[in-house]
């Protein structure tokens, strides 16, 4: 029986690879040929004089560049709440986090980490619901600062889990080194570790960004829109391009409308991929978001 | 100014944990305390039941189920050929082939699980459509591909690096036994690195299950149990999506709460099975 399938895992391993090369590249270059890469200024700013656009003094009707923005805005607030948050976590879970208490905090996280996208959008929808009903006008309404928060939620247990990994790879004799010179432990953390570790942090933070920019599900339940212009405040409801790709993908009225959801779609691609990339240089052992510190 | 800097740090560290904590309990109580009303005029057996609002009932069974018949293929599907990839990358793989393949997937991993939808919509349902004969092609058998391709690079890495982490000497004694490469990965690296493949299974499930836009965009959110692999399906995520434009006292919009609360309490507990099977520290 054994002896029968000598070369079967070979094969099999061979078309497996086969298969997925394939089917990667001919998403990756259907996207690039309806996209007509290198794509013109016109798919950003539309009629709009560019630079004009750019100093915010034209609106964009028929461009990305209200899209862009507002991601760019998002990837911004939820990347400024997530990461002072999951660095504090993370430097607690590596140097001050004991025994059940640690336990307890890296199930949690693990548990926010296998969420849903949508769960944590709910969450946010919730909170929305929740601080109108107890201060009736007055909470946040839709607006792209909830969904920036619920996004740092979202990417919370990437940045804590990635810091504590980045904290305990470090080599046994940098950790003590200070502290038998009489350092304290938070002259410790603060000017050995943290700097010694911060090539690995800032890859997961550049991941943190990658995941931020393409989540739909979260922004689609806590404010996202199919047109709002420019953010002109947090308070706001945005446009952002993920958002743009899904809603385009049923709603378009005309081809160019649709041919601007291909060009989205490579900037997003390629945006993640530059992160992606700056990140793996930074850091050899990160693989992926979802088995990052696993 | 040293003791100020000092107290700031310590603040931010313990503050950083806290709040962690803090949010993690919160999302599971207002998911709670939101499907509360639901269940209380519903009951629990809303969970069997089927969608039928003419009637009073706001079962979401057909969404459990559409979750269901869509994740568990996809991932079935996808399994053997990230096993078989993660094979090619560590063992059988020519070795000049062998990195540029984890390059291949770490592009993959890097496309946006809305553009994977998008392309599905225009290169996939148009087949899927001559194929079937019948319908609009958005069903469950498309939303199933392109999940299969999804949760790939997920599984890959985490099978990649299990083999990867297998004792050289377990190899190495096949090898001086005589046996074949196939019998080698066959009945000792895979076995020894079951535990790690067993927890990569159950976050591929996981992202299945979890996921929005492929079955919102691809499975066209049909509020019955499908009947067939051409049939369109509603996942529990796309309900959530769905519901949004109903009235907020309304059951239809407070069945979502119950959706939300199944999925947390679903992938909850794989996140858990990967935990335990993995045996971290």
């Amino acid at each position: 029986m054994k002896r029968r399938l000598p070369l079967l895992v070979d094969v099999f391993s061979f078309i497996a690879f086969f298969v997925y090369t394939v089917v990667f590249a001919v998403v990756i270059l259907y996207l690039i040929r309806r996209a007509g890469f290198p794509f013109t200024v016109e798919s950003v700013f539309g009629s709009a004089d560019p630079v004009r656009a750019l100093l915010l003094r034209e609106p964009v009707f028929d461009g990305l560049f209200p899209a862009i923005s507002g991601t760019f805005l998002l990837v911004v607030i939820s990347v400024g709440i997530a990461v002072p948050v999951g660095i504090g976590t993370g430097v607690w879970l590596s140097e001050y986090a004991k025994g059940a208490l640690y336990h307890v905090m890296t199930l949690f996280l693990d548990i926010l980490a296998g969420l849903p996208s949508i769960v944590i959008g709910l969450f946010g929808f919730s909170f929305i619901l929740l601080c109108h009903r107890l201060f009736p006008g007055k909470g946040p309404g839709f607006s792209i600062i909830v969904s920036g928060a619920s996004l740092s939620v979202l990417v919370l247990p990437y940045l804590a889990r990635s810091t504590e990994a980045a904290l305990q790879s470090l080599d046994n004799s940098v950790k003590t080194a200070a502290l038998s010179l009489g350092a304290s432990r938070m002259e410790n953390i603060r000017y050995v570790l943290l700097p010694k570790a911060s090539p690995s942090i800032l890859s997961g933070i550049l991941l943190s960004i990658a995941r931020c920019a393409e989540d739909t599900a979260v922004i689609m339940l806590t404010g996202a829109v199919a047109s709002a212009g420019v953010p002109s405040g947090v308070f706001q409801r945005f446009e952002a391009l993920p958002f743009y790709i899904f809603y385009t993908s049923s709603q378009y009225t005309c081809p160019s409308e649709l041919d601007r959801a291909f060009d989205a779609s490579v900037i997003l691609i390629f945006l993640s991929t530059v992160l992606f990339g700056v990140s793996l240089v930074l850091n050899k052992t990160v693989s992926d978001p979802a088995t990052e510190g696993k | 100014m040293q003791r100020l800097t000092d107290i700031i740090c310590r603040f931010i560290i313990f503050s950083g944990a806290l709040i962690s904590g803090t949010v993690i309990c919160l999302i599971f109580l207002v998911l709670v305390v939101s499907a509360f009303p639901f269940f209380l005029d519903n009951g629990l057996e809303v969970f069997f039941q089927p969608w039928d609002p003419v009637s009073g009932k706001y079962g979401i069974f057909p969404m459990l189920a559409g979750t269901l018949f869509i994740s568990v293929p996809a991932l079935l599907l996808a399994l053997p050929f990230s096993l078989g990839f993660a094979v090619f990358a560590c063992e059988t793989g020519p070795t000049v082939l062998k990195k540029p393949s984890m390059a291949v997937i770490r592009v993959a991993s890097a496309i946006p699980t809305v553009v994977y939808a998008f392309v599905g919509v225009f290169l996939l349902i148009p087949h899927i459509r001559s194929i079937a004969h019948s319908g609009s092609g958005y069903s469950v058998v498309a939303a199933c591909l392109v999940l299969a391709v999804l949760i790939s690079p997920t599984m890959i890495f985490f099978f990649h690096d299990s083999i990867q982490a297998v004792d050289g000497s377990i190899k190495a004694g096949a090898d001086a036994l005589g046996a074949t490469r196939s019998e080698k990965i066959l009945f000792l690296v895979l076995p020894a690195a079951g535990r790690g493949i067993f927890a990569g299974i159950f976050l591929g499930l996981g992202r299945a299950v979890g996921d929005t836009m492929i079955s919102l965009m691809l499975a066209g959110n049909n509020v019955s149990v499908p009947g067939g692999v051409w049939d369109g399906a509603r996942t529990l995520t796309a309900h959530i999506a769905l519901v949004m434009a109903a009235d907020y006292e309304s059951p239809e919009f407070r069945s979502i709460f119950a959706c939300g609360l199944a999925l947390y309490l679903f992938t909850g507990m794989l996140s858990v099975l990967a935990r335990v099977i993995h045996g971290r520290k």
